[in-house]
């Protein structure tokens, strides 16, 4: 992966990114992860017979105790509890089927063996949201800071996990420019 | 916010902007929090300001800073529905938002 690159005008207009093997194995594993953590919360809401009645959907009312999906599904409210509480049921569900639909995306159209990945702008978006959500989950369970020092950790662990994070962070910016000029 | 490139120029017209905001603010009730997180690229809340809310470059780029620098800025604001949609919308993008009574 060198970049992304933009073919075609108006609705033939397409993001093109290319992966070797070992980058789109990493990728669909990393979005892999993050899905089954997320599909996992939607397993976990608490059964709700009204809501069975009614079918309209509720969703957990606290926010998750993991701090890698807490950092995903963020409160809506800083202060007031019981807004948060509420505002997390009804609208929890649906922000689990976004970030589910992203990752699909993801998973859709990055060829398992590496090779072309040739995104349209609604797909590009959804990868962008994707990358994000990953770079999240690995930033979180990393540490990462602002202040984050440049050179390379002692512990070969955590060097290799922060390489995969900086490439993930090279990847999501360099589709943002790609994509911010079809604004 | 995580900077991978040189910050971007801040808008020209920022200071009208900024006055014409704060009388508004009043009328309004609910406001758009979006705090600082060191994840988000500077590149990406700059773009979701845009593609979300029809910001310019400048206004997007204007708050992506304030966040950076104030540690929070205020998004949007209106009624609490509107609200809550905005930062429903922010958390699908993977950005750090809350809403709050002006």
């Amino acid at each position: 992966m060198n970049g992304w690159r933009r073919t075609g005008r108006g609705a033939k207009l397409r993001l093109v990114g290319v992966f070797d093997q070992q980058e789109a194995v990493l990728l669909r594993g990393l979005i892999g992860q993050v899905r089954t953590m997320l599909a996992e919360r939607v397993s976990d809401v608490p059964a709700d017979e009204l809501a069975e009645l009614t079918g309209i959907r509720s969703g957990h009312t606290r926010p998750p105790e993991d701090p890698v999906l807490a950092r995903l599904l963020p409160d809506f409210h800083r202060d007031d509890t019981e807004l948060a509480a509420m505002l997390r049921a009804a609208r929890e569900p649906e922000l689990l089927d976004a970030k589910t639909e992203a990752a699909d995306v993801v998973l859709d159209t990055c060829p398992p063996e590496g090779g072309r990945a040739e995104l349209t702008v609604a797909q590009a978006d959804a990868w962008l949201s994707a990358l994000n959500d990953v770079r999240l989950a690995l930033g979180t369970t990393l540490g990462v800071t602002e202040d984050m020092p440049e050179e390379t950790p002692d512990d070969e662990t955590l060097a290799a996990h922060l390489s995969v994070y900086h490439w993930l962070t090279f990847v999501q910016d360099a589709l943002v420019q790609t994509r911010a000029t079809a604004l | 916010m995580a900077a991978p490139l040189s910050a971007p120029k801040t808008g020209a017209s920022q200071q009208a902007e900024q006055v014409a905001e704060g009388a508004g603010a009043l009328q309004v009730p609910w406001q758009t929090i979006v705090w600082n997180d060191p994840v988000n690229l500077m590149s990406y809340v700059t773009y979701v300001f845009q593609k979300l809310f029809g910001y310019d470059r400048d206004k997007a780029t204007r708050l992506m800073l304030d966040v950076h620098h104030k540690g929070r800025a205020t998004v949007s604001s209106g009624s609490r529905d509107k609200v809550e949609g905005d930062v429903a919308k922010l958390h699908a993008a993977g950005l750090w938002a809350t809403m709050q009574r002006s």
